[in-house]
Protein backbone atom coordinates (compact mmCIF):
# COMPACT_ATOMS: atom_id res chain seq x y z
CA UNK A 1 0.00 0.00 0.00
CA UNK A 2 1.49 3.18 -0.66
CA UNK A 3 0.64 6.32 1.29
CA UNK A 4 0.13 9.69 -0.11
CA UNK A 5 -0.66 12.94 2.47
CA UNK A 6 -2.77 14.61 1.31
CA UNK A 7 -4.93 11.51 -0.32
CA UNK A 8 -5.13 9.49 2.40
CA UNK A 9 -4.94 5.50 1.94
CA UNK A 10 -4.45 5.10 -2.25
CA UNK A 11 -5.84 1.26 -3.74
CA UNK A 12 -2.60 0.05 -4.63
CA UNK A 13 -1.04 0.45 -8.49
CA UNK A 14 -2.28 -2.38 -11.17
CA UNK A 15 0.24 -3.23 -14.28
CA UNK A 16 -2.51 -3.22 -16.62
CA UNK A 17 -6.36 -2.10 -16.51
CA UNK A 18 -8.23 0.64 -15.88
CA UNK A 19 -8.55 3.19 -12.88
CA UNK A 20 -11.42 5.29 -12.70
CA UNK A 21 -11.29 8.37 -10.17
CA UNK A 22 -13.26 10.79 -8.61
CA UNK A 23 -16.47 9.11 -8.82
CA UNK A 24 -18.99 10.76 -6.51
CA UNK A 25 -19.02 8.90 -3.46
CA UNK A 26 -20.88 6.09 -2.72
CA UNK A 27 -21.31 5.58 -6.51
CA UNK A 28 -18.33 3.39 -6.93
CA UNK A 29 -20.00 0.20 -6.52
CA UNK A 30 -22.32 1.18 -8.70
CA UNK A 31 -20.00 1.75 -11.53
CA UNK A 32 -19.10 -2.27 -11.18
CA UNK A 33 -22.17 -2.89 -11.40
CA UNK A 34 -23.34 -0.97 -14.59
CA UNK A 35 -19.77 -2.41 -15.91
CA UNK A 36 -21.00 -5.81 -15.36
CA UNK A 37 -18.40 -6.77 -13.49
CA UNK A 38 -19.68 -7.86 -10.22
CA UNK A 39 -19.36 -11.40 -8.52
CA UNK A 40 -19.51 -13.72 -10.87
CA UNK A 41 -17.16 -12.83 -13.27
CA UNK A 42 -12.83 -13.38 -13.23
CA UNK A 43 -12.51 -9.61 -13.15
CA UNK A 44 -10.00 -8.62 -10.36
CA UNK A 45 -11.45 -5.29 -9.21
CA UNK A 46 -10.88 -3.16 -6.27
CA UNK A 47 -13.28 -0.76 -4.71
CA UNK A 48 -12.38 2.47 -2.41
CA UNK A 49 -14.91 4.53 -1.01
CA UNK A 50 -15.17 7.84 1.18
CA UNK A 51 -11.75 8.23 -0.17
CA UNK A 52 -10.53 11.83 0.77
CA UNK A 53 -10.38 13.65 -2.60
CA UNK A 54 -6.76 16.46 -3.27
CA UNK A 55 -9.66 18.34 -4.43
CA UNK A 56 -11.29 18.54 -1.18
CA UNK A 57 -14.77 16.27 -0.23
CA UNK A 58 -14.86 12.57 -0.74
CA UNK A 59 -14.52 10.44 -3.76
CA UNK A 60 -15.08 6.96 -4.89
CA UNK A 61 -12.22 4.88 -6.62
CA UNK A 62 -12.40 1.56 -8.91
CA UNK A 63 -9.62 -0.06 -10.00
CA UNK A 64 -9.99 -2.82 -12.95
CA UNK A 65 -7.21 -5.05 -13.52
CA UNK A 66 -6.30 -6.09 -17.20
CA UNK A 67 -9.85 -4.24 -18.71
CA UNK A 68 -9.49 -0.91 -20.84
CA UNK A 69 -13.75 0.22 -21.58
CA UNK A 70 -15.22 1.11 -24.49
CA UNK A 71 -16.75 4.28 -25.27
CA UNK A 72 -20.14 2.52 -24.50
CA UNK A 73 -19.03 1.92 -21.01
CA UNK A 74 -17.28 5.48 -20.67
CA UNK A 75 -20.75 6.77 -21.52
CA UNK A 76 -23.01 4.54 -18.93
CA UNK A 77 -20.50 5.96 -16.16
CA UNK A 78 -20.86 9.63 -17.20
CA UNK A 79 -24.51 8.88 -16.16
CA UNK A 80 -23.52 8.32 -12.56
CA UNK A 81 -20.20 9.82 -11.92
CA UNK A 82 -19.90 12.61 -14.15
CA UNK A 83 -16.79 14.29 -12.40
CA UNK A 84 -14.71 10.67 -13.15
CA UNK A 85 -11.64 10.56 -14.32
CA UNK A 86 -10.49 7.42 -16.09
CA UNK A 87 -6.82 6.08 -16.22
CA UNK A 88 -5.77 3.67 -18.68
CA UNK A 89 -2.41 1.80 -17.36
CA UNK A 90 -0.19 -0.85 -20.11
CA UNK A 91 2.63 -1.70 -18.29
CA UNK A 92 2.34 0.01 -14.95
CA UNK A 93 2.37 3.69 -17.12
CA UNK A 94 -0.39 5.72 -17.47
CA UNK A 95 -0.94 5.72 -21.43
CA UNK A 96 -3.90 7.86 -21.43
CA UNK A 97 -6.15 9.91 -19.12
CA UNK A 98 -9.69 11.16 -20.08
CA UNK A 99 -12.90 12.86 -18.46
CA UNK A 100 -15.98 11.33 -19.08
CA UNK A 101 -18.94 14.01 -21.06
CA UNK A 102 -22.13 13.65 -20.45
CA UNK A 103 -23.81 12.20 -23.33
CA UNK A 104 -26.70 14.13 -24.95
CA UNK A 105 -28.48 11.05 -26.33
CA UNK A 106 -28.93 8.14 -24.26
CA UNK A 107 -29.99 4.94 -26.08
CA UNK A 108 -30.29 1.25 -24.64
CA UNK A 109 -29.14 2.32 -21.57
CA UNK A 110 -31.78 4.02 -19.06
CA UNK A 111 -34.60 1.44 -17.97
CA UNK A 112 -37.91 4.13 -18.03
CA UNK A 113 -39.24 4.01 -14.24
CA UNK A 114 -42.53 4.92 -15.81
CA UNK A 115 -44.21 1.65 -15.73
CA UNK A 116 -46.71 2.89 -18.14
CA UNK A 117 -44.29 4.15 -20.64
CA UNK A 118 -44.37 2.15 -24.00
CA UNK A 119 -40.41 1.15 -23.87
CA UNK A 120 -41.31 -1.08 -20.18
CA UNK A 121 -43.84 -3.59 -22.45
CA UNK A 122 -43.04 -6.11 -24.94
CA UNK A 123 -42.55 -3.59 -28.05
CA UNK A 124 -39.00 -3.55 -29.27
CA UNK A 125 -38.04 -0.09 -28.33
CA UNK A 126 -35.03 0.88 -26.62
CA UNK A 127 -34.76 2.95 -24.09
CA UNK A 128 -34.44 7.16 -25.26
CA UNK A 129 -33.37 9.72 -23.25
CA UNK A 130 -32.01 12.76 -23.81
CA UNK A 131 -29.67 15.39 -21.39
CA UNK A 132 -32.72 17.71 -19.82
CA UNK A 133 -31.60 20.52 -17.78
CA UNK A 134 -32.91 18.82 -14.83
CA UNK A 135 -32.01 15.41 -15.14
CA UNK A 136 -32.51 12.89 -18.17
CA UNK A 137 -36.20 12.68 -20.08
CA UNK A 138 -37.57 9.95 -22.03
CA UNK A 139 -37.86 10.59 -25.25
CA UNK A 140 -41.18 8.17 -25.01
CA UNK A 141 -43.37 9.35 -21.88
CA UNK A 142 -41.19 12.74 -21.11
CA UNK A 143 -40.57 11.33 -17.53
CA UNK A 144 -37.28 12.68 -16.22
CA UNK A 145 -35.21 11.19 -14.20
CA UNK A 146 -33.88 14.21 -12.01
CA UNK A 147 -30.39 14.62 -10.60
CA UNK A 148 -32.09 13.82 -7.10
CA UNK A 149 -32.83 10.37 -7.91
CA UNK A 150 -30.46 7.72 -8.38
CA UNK A 151 -29.74 7.51 -11.75
CA UNK A 152 -28.07 4.20 -11.18
CA UNK A 153 -31.19 2.44 -10.20
CA UNK A 154 -32.13 3.02 -13.32
CA UNK A 155 -29.34 1.72 -15.50
CA UNK B 1 -40.40 6.19 -40.55
CA UNK B 2 -39.42 7.79 -44.05
CA UNK B 3 -38.17 11.17 -43.91
CA UNK B 4 -40.66 13.47 -45.79
CA UNK B 5 -43.35 11.38 -42.70
CA UNK B 6 -45.03 14.48 -41.27
CA UNK B 7 -46.20 13.39 -37.38
CA UNK B 8 -48.23 15.05 -35.03
CA UNK B 9 -47.27 13.66 -32.20
CA UNK B 10 -47.33 16.23 -29.20
CA UNK B 11 -47.57 19.81 -28.88
CA UNK B 12 -44.14 19.50 -27.17
CA UNK B 13 -42.51 18.79 -30.57
CA UNK B 14 -43.73 22.12 -32.02
CA UNK B 15 -43.23 25.36 -33.01
CA UNK B 16 -45.23 28.47 -32.16
CA UNK B 17 -45.15 28.84 -35.95
CA UNK B 18 -46.56 25.41 -36.60
CA UNK B 19 -48.87 25.87 -33.77
CA UNK B 20 -49.81 29.48 -34.79
CA UNK B 21 -50.39 27.56 -38.69
CA UNK B 22 -52.69 25.01 -37.84
CA UNK B 23 -54.53 27.39 -35.52
CA UNK B 24 -54.66 29.63 -38.75
CA UNK B 25 -55.83 26.27 -41.00
CA UNK B 26 -58.70 25.21 -38.60
CA UNK B 27 -60.14 28.71 -38.20
CA UNK B 28 -60.51 28.18 -42.35
CA UNK B 29 -61.94 24.99 -42.25
CA UNK B 30 -64.40 26.62 -39.07
CA UNK B 31 -65.36 29.08 -41.73
CA UNK B 32 -66.63 26.29 -43.92
CA UNK B 33 -63.71 27.77 -46.54
CA UNK B 34 -62.89 24.30 -48.08
CA UNK B 35 -64.18 22.16 -51.22
CA UNK B 36 -64.98 18.78 -49.23
CA UNK B 37 -62.12 17.21 -52.03
CA UNK B 38 -59.22 17.91 -50.34
CA UNK B 39 -58.16 14.19 -48.46
CA UNK B 40 -60.37 13.00 -51.50
CA UNK B 41 -58.84 9.06 -52.11
CA UNK B 42 -57.11 9.01 -49.02
CA UNK B 43 -57.63 6.59 -46.14
CA UNK B 44 -57.41 7.42 -42.31
CA UNK B 45 -56.91 4.32 -40.24
CA UNK B 46 -58.61 5.21 -36.95
CA UNK B 47 -56.73 2.85 -34.34
CA UNK B 48 -58.30 2.95 -30.60
CA UNK B 49 -56.97 0.19 -28.16
CA UNK B 50 -58.70 2.47 -25.48
CA UNK B 51 -62.50 4.15 -25.59
CA UNK B 52 -62.92 7.42 -26.41
CA UNK B 53 -65.62 7.34 -28.62
CA UNK B 54 -65.95 11.68 -29.24
CA UNK B 55 -62.49 11.90 -30.42
CA UNK B 56 -63.05 8.78 -32.64
CA UNK B 57 -66.00 10.67 -34.33
CA UNK B 58 -64.75 13.77 -34.22
CA UNK B 59 -61.53 12.15 -36.04
CA UNK B 60 -64.13 10.60 -38.77
CA UNK B 61 -65.87 13.51 -38.70
CA UNK B 62 -63.01 15.53 -40.02
CA UNK B 63 -62.24 13.31 -42.40
CA UNK B 64 -65.39 12.58 -43.91
CA UNK B 65 -65.43 16.83 -44.34
CA UNK B 66 -62.61 16.85 -46.06
CA UNK B 67 -63.80 13.52 -48.51
CA UNK B 68 -61.41 10.94 -46.65
CA UNK B 69 -62.47 7.56 -45.75
CA UNK B 70 -62.11 5.90 -42.70
CA UNK B 71 -61.01 2.36 -41.58
CA UNK B 72 -61.73 1.63 -38.71
CA UNK B 73 -59.56 -0.85 -36.67
CA UNK B 74 -62.95 -2.89 -34.65
CA UNK B 75 -63.03 -4.36 -31.56
CA UNK B 76 -59.32 -5.09 -30.22
CA UNK B 77 -60.91 -8.46 -28.77
CA UNK B 78 -61.45 -10.20 -32.38
CA UNK B 79 -58.25 -8.93 -33.87
CA UNK B 80 -54.62 -9.77 -33.82
CA UNK B 81 -53.76 -7.93 -30.82
CA UNK B 82 -55.69 -10.62 -28.53
CA UNK B 83 -53.36 -12.73 -30.14
CA UNK B 84 -50.32 -11.10 -29.05
CA UNK B 85 -48.98 -9.00 -31.52
CA UNK B 86 -46.91 -5.94 -30.47
CA UNK B 87 -48.16 -2.61 -31.53
CA UNK B 88 -44.85 -2.52 -33.62
CA UNK B 89 -45.75 -4.79 -35.68
CA UNK B 90 -49.59 -3.88 -35.52
CA UNK B 91 -48.43 -0.36 -37.34
CA UNK B 92 -46.42 -1.97 -39.79
CA UNK B 93 -48.82 -3.41 -41.24
CA UNK B 94 -51.73 -1.00 -41.21
CA UNK B 95 -49.44 1.35 -42.21
CA UNK B 96 -49.48 -0.54 -45.75
CA UNK B 97 -53.69 0.24 -45.46
CA UNK B 98 -53.83 3.41 -45.16
CA UNK B 99 -52.22 7.18 -46.02
CA UNK B 100 -52.40 7.87 -42.21
CA UNK B 101 -52.73 6.62 -39.11
CA UNK B 102 -54.65 7.96 -36.06
CA UNK B 103 -53.57 6.13 -32.87
CA UNK B 104 -55.04 6.21 -29.12
CA UNK B 105 -53.17 3.61 -27.24
CA UNK B 106 -52.98 3.47 -23.17
CA UNK B 107 -49.31 3.58 -23.27
CA UNK B 108 -47.28 7.04 -22.77
CA UNK B 109 -44.96 7.19 -25.60
CA UNK B 110 -46.98 4.60 -27.93
CA UNK B 111 -47.95 7.26 -30.57
CA UNK B 112 -43.96 8.07 -31.08
CA UNK B 113 -43.24 4.35 -31.02
CA UNK B 114 -45.75 4.14 -34.07
CA UNK B 115 -44.53 6.98 -35.69
CA UNK B 116 -41.03 5.12 -35.85
CA UNK B 117 -42.35 2.30 -37.06
CA UNK B 118 -45.07 3.55 -39.64
CA UNK B 119 -44.56 4.25 -43.00
CA UNK B 120 -47.03 6.37 -43.32
CA UNK B 121 -47.82 9.41 -41.00
CA UNK B 122 -49.46 9.17 -37.33
CA UNK B 123 -51.22 11.64 -35.23
CA UNK B 124 -51.36 11.15 -31.44
CA UNK B 125 -55.02 10.42 -30.62
CA UNK B 126 -54.17 10.61 -26.74
CA UNK B 127 -51.57 8.09 -25.26
CA UNK B 128 -52.06 7.42 -21.23
CA UNK B 129 -51.49 10.26 -19.25
CA UNK B 130 -48.89 11.45 -21.85
CA UNK B 131 -50.15 13.84 -25.18
CA UNK B 132 -53.37 14.12 -26.47
CA UNK B 133 -52.42 17.31 -29.14
CA UNK B 134 -55.53 17.35 -30.69
CA UNK B 135 -57.48 18.18 -27.25
CA UNK B 136 -54.47 21.01 -26.31
CA UNK B 137 -54.88 22.48 -29.88
CA UNK B 138 -58.64 22.77 -29.37
CA UNK B 139 -58.25 24.51 -26.51
CA UNK B 140 -56.08 27.13 -28.17
CA UNK B 141 -58.16 27.31 -30.80
CA UNK B 142 -60.94 28.33 -28.49
CA UNK B 143 -59.01 30.61 -26.48
CA UNK B 144 -57.70 32.42 -30.08
CA UNK B 145 -61.32 32.68 -31.21
CA UNK B 146 -62.09 35.30 -27.72
CA UNK B 147 -58.86 36.46 -27.29
CA UNK B 148 -55.39 36.95 -28.20
CA UNK B 149 -53.21 34.36 -27.40
CA UNK B 150 -50.70 36.60 -25.54
CA UNK B 151 -50.40 38.92 -22.02
CA UNK B 152 -53.53 36.93 -20.73
CA UNK B 153 -54.41 35.07 -17.22
CA UNK B 154 -55.42 31.98 -17.14
CA UNK B 155 -56.74 30.16 -14.16
CA UNK B 156 -56.88 26.10 -14.01
CA UNK B 157 -59.11 25.02 -11.48
CA UNK B 158 -60.23 21.07 -10.85
CA UNK B 159 -57.43 18.29 -10.65
CA UNK B 160 -54.43 19.73 -11.94
CA UNK B 161 -52.26 16.38 -10.63
CA UNK B 162 -53.81 13.58 -12.60
CA UNK B 163 -55.51 15.53 -15.54
CA UNK B 164 -53.53 15.49 -18.80
CA UNK B 165 -55.11 18.24 -20.97
CA UNK B 166 -54.33 20.97 -18.30
CA UNK B 167 -50.83 20.18 -18.21
CA UNK B 168 -50.21 20.07 -22.14
CA UNK B 169 -52.02 23.13 -22.33
CA UNK B 170 -49.74 24.54 -19.78
CA UNK B 171 -46.90 23.39 -22.21
CA UNK B 172 -48.44 24.90 -25.03
CA UNK B 173 -49.01 27.94 -23.62
CA UNK B 174 -45.33 28.65 -22.91
CA UNK B 175 -44.56 29.36 -26.27
CA UNK B 176 -46.58 32.23 -26.14
CA UNK B 177 -45.67 35.50 -24.55
CA UNK B 178 -46.45 36.91 -21.40
CA UNK B 179 -49.48 34.44 -20.02
CA UNK B 180 -49.85 34.11 -16.25
CA UNK B 181 -50.91 30.58 -14.97
CA UNK B 182 -53.34 30.96 -11.77
CA UNK B 183 -53.65 27.34 -10.34
CA UNK B 184 -56.64 26.53 -7.99
CA UNK B 185 -56.87 22.93 -6.91
CA UNK B 186 -57.53 21.02 -4.01
CA UNK B 187 -54.80 20.12 -1.41
CA UNK B 188 -52.58 16.98 -3.08
CA UNK B 189 -53.90 17.77 -6.73
CA UNK B 190 -51.78 20.60 -7.75
CA UNK B 191 -49.89 20.79 -10.76
CA UNK B 192 -46.76 18.09 -10.22
CA UNK B 193 -43.61 19.71 -9.17
CA UNK B 194 -41.50 18.66 -12.16
CA UNK B 195 -44.68 20.39 -14.35
CA UNK B 196 -43.90 23.75 -12.11
CA UNK B 197 -40.64 23.30 -12.95
CA UNK B 198 -40.66 23.01 -16.35
CA UNK B 199 -43.32 26.01 -16.68
CA UNK B 200 -41.46 28.47 -14.82
CA UNK B 201 -37.77 27.20 -16.75
CA UNK B 202 -39.78 27.86 -19.53
CA UNK B 203 -40.29 31.78 -18.25
CA UNK B 204 -44.40 31.35 -17.15
CA UNK B 205 -45.11 32.68 -14.03
CA UNK B 206 -47.75 30.60 -12.11
CA UNK B 207 -49.55 32.00 -8.69
CA UNK B 208 -51.15 29.56 -6.76
CA UNK B 209 -54.11 30.63 -5.15
CA UNK B 210 -56.54 28.99 -2.14
CA UNK B 211 -59.89 29.50 -3.52
CA UNK B 212 -61.32 30.25 -7.16
CA UNK B 213 -62.69 34.00 -5.70
CA UNK B 214 -59.41 35.59 -4.78
CA UNK B 215 -58.55 35.39 -8.56
CA UNK B 216 -61.85 35.03 -10.72
CA UNK B 217 -61.52 39.26 -11.16
CA UNK B 218 -58.38 38.52 -12.97
CA UNK B 219 -58.83 36.06 -15.15
CA UNK B 220 -59.25 36.19 -19.05
CA UNK B 221 -59.82 32.28 -18.99
CA UNK B 222 -61.08 29.72 -16.76
CA UNK B 223 -60.24 26.24 -17.62
CA UNK B 224 -62.22 23.64 -15.61
CA UNK B 225 -61.86 19.86 -15.15
CA UNK B 226 -63.53 16.86 -13.80
CA UNK B 227 -62.43 15.90 -9.86
CA UNK B 228 -62.90 12.52 -9.84
CA UNK B 229 -64.04 10.91 -6.46
CA UNK B 230 -61.32 7.95 -7.12
CA UNK B 231 -58.96 10.74 -5.96
CA UNK B 232 -60.09 11.80 -3.01
CA UNK B 233 -59.84 9.77 0.67
CA UNK B 234 -63.62 9.31 1.23
CA UNK B 235 -67.41 10.41 -0.03
CA UNK B 236 -67.44 13.22 2.45
CA UNK B 237 -63.70 14.82 1.19
CA UNK B 238 -65.01 14.72 -2.58
CA UNK B 239 -68.30 16.53 -1.47
CA UNK B 240 -66.99 19.09 0.06
CA UNK B 241 -64.63 19.94 -2.33
CA UNK B 242 -67.23 19.60 -4.89
CA UNK B 243 -69.25 22.16 -3.52
CA UNK B 244 -66.56 24.23 -2.65
CA UNK B 245 -65.09 23.98 -6.70
CA UNK B 246 -68.31 24.48 -8.51
CA UNK B 247 -68.58 27.16 -10.86
CA UNK B 248 -71.91 29.01 -10.63
CA UNK B 249 -73.56 32.14 -12.00
CA UNK B 250 -73.19 34.01 -8.55
CA UNK B 251 -69.75 33.18 -8.52
CA UNK B 252 -69.35 34.25 -12.39
CA UNK B 253 -70.28 37.58 -11.33
CA UNK B 254 -66.78 38.20 -9.95
CA UNK B 255 -65.78 37.91 -12.86
CA UNK B 256 -64.74 40.28 -15.66
CA UNK B 257 -67.82 40.50 -18.63
CA UNK B 258 -65.23 39.21 -21.23
CA UNK B 259 -63.82 36.06 -19.21
CA UNK B 260 -64.84 32.64 -20.72
CA UNK B 261 -65.32 29.60 -18.95
CA UNK B 262 -63.84 26.25 -20.54
CA UNK B 263 -64.05 22.82 -19.67
CA UNK B 264 -62.68 19.52 -21.98
CA UNK B 265 -65.97 18.00 -20.84
CA UNK B 266 -67.48 15.04 -19.87
CA UNK B 267 -68.65 17.46 -16.71
CA UNK B 268 -70.28 15.98 -13.11
CA UNK B 269 -70.68 18.71 -11.21
CA UNK B 270 -67.88 21.44 -11.50
CA UNK B 271 -69.73 24.01 -13.64
CA UNK B 272 -73.65 24.33 -12.77
CA UNK B 273 -75.90 23.97 -15.79
CA UNK B 274 -77.04 27.10 -15.20
CA UNK B 275 -73.61 28.63 -16.32
CA UNK B 276 -74.79 27.45 -19.80
CA UNK B 277 -76.42 29.77 -21.13
CA UNK B 278 -74.15 32.35 -20.05
CA UNK B 279 -72.43 34.21 -22.83
CA UNK B 280 -69.52 33.49 -21.00
CA UNK B 281 -69.71 29.34 -21.34
CA UNK B 282 -67.40 28.32 -24.17
CA UNK B 283 -67.02 24.24 -23.18
CA UNK B 284 -69.38 23.22 -25.86
CA UNK B 285 -68.33 25.58 -28.67
CA UNK B 286 -65.25 24.25 -27.62
CA UNK B 287 -66.03 20.84 -28.48
CA UNK B 288 -67.18 21.21 -31.58
CA UNK B 289 -64.20 22.79 -32.34
CA UNK B 290 -62.89 19.10 -32.05
CA UNK B 291 -63.91 18.84 -36.07
CA UNK B 292 -62.05 22.03 -37.70
CA UNK B 293 -58.95 21.10 -35.25
CA UNK B 294 -58.68 17.57 -36.69
CA UNK B 295 -59.53 18.38 -39.45
CA UNK B 296 -56.29 21.16 -39.87
CA UNK B 297 -54.33 18.32 -38.30
CA UNK B 298 -55.37 15.62 -40.88
CA UNK B 299 -54.89 18.13 -44.32
CA UNK B 300 -51.64 18.80 -42.62
CA UNK B 301 -49.95 15.46 -42.36
CA UNK B 302 -52.15 13.84 -45.80
CA UNK B 303 -52.07 16.84 -48.11
CA UNK B 304 -50.00 16.13 -51.55
ZN1 LIG C 1 -40.62 6.58 -20.65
Amino acid sequence: MKRSSDEGIVISPIKNGTVIDHITPGEGLTVIRILGIQDGTNVTFTVATNVVSSRGGRKDMVKIENRELVKSEVDKLALIAPDAKISIIRDSKVVEKKSVEVPTDITGVIKCPNPNCITNTREPAESRFTFHSRGFRCCYCDTVISREMDIGDYI
Amino acid sequence: MTHDQKNILSVRDMDREEIDALLTAAAKFDQKKFTGHELEGKILAVLFFEPSTRTRMSFASAMMRLGGKILNLGSVEASSIAKGETLSDTIRVISGYADAIVLRHPKEGAARLASEVASVPVINGGDGAGQHPSQTLLDLFTIRKSMKLENIDIGLQGDLRYGRTVHSLAAALTKYDDIRLHTIAPEGLDLPSHLKQDLTDAGMEIIVHENIEETIPELDVLYVTRLQRERFPDPAAFASFAATYRVTPELLEMAKPSMIVLHPLPRVDEIDPAVDKMPCAKYFQQAHYGVPIRMAMLNEVMRS
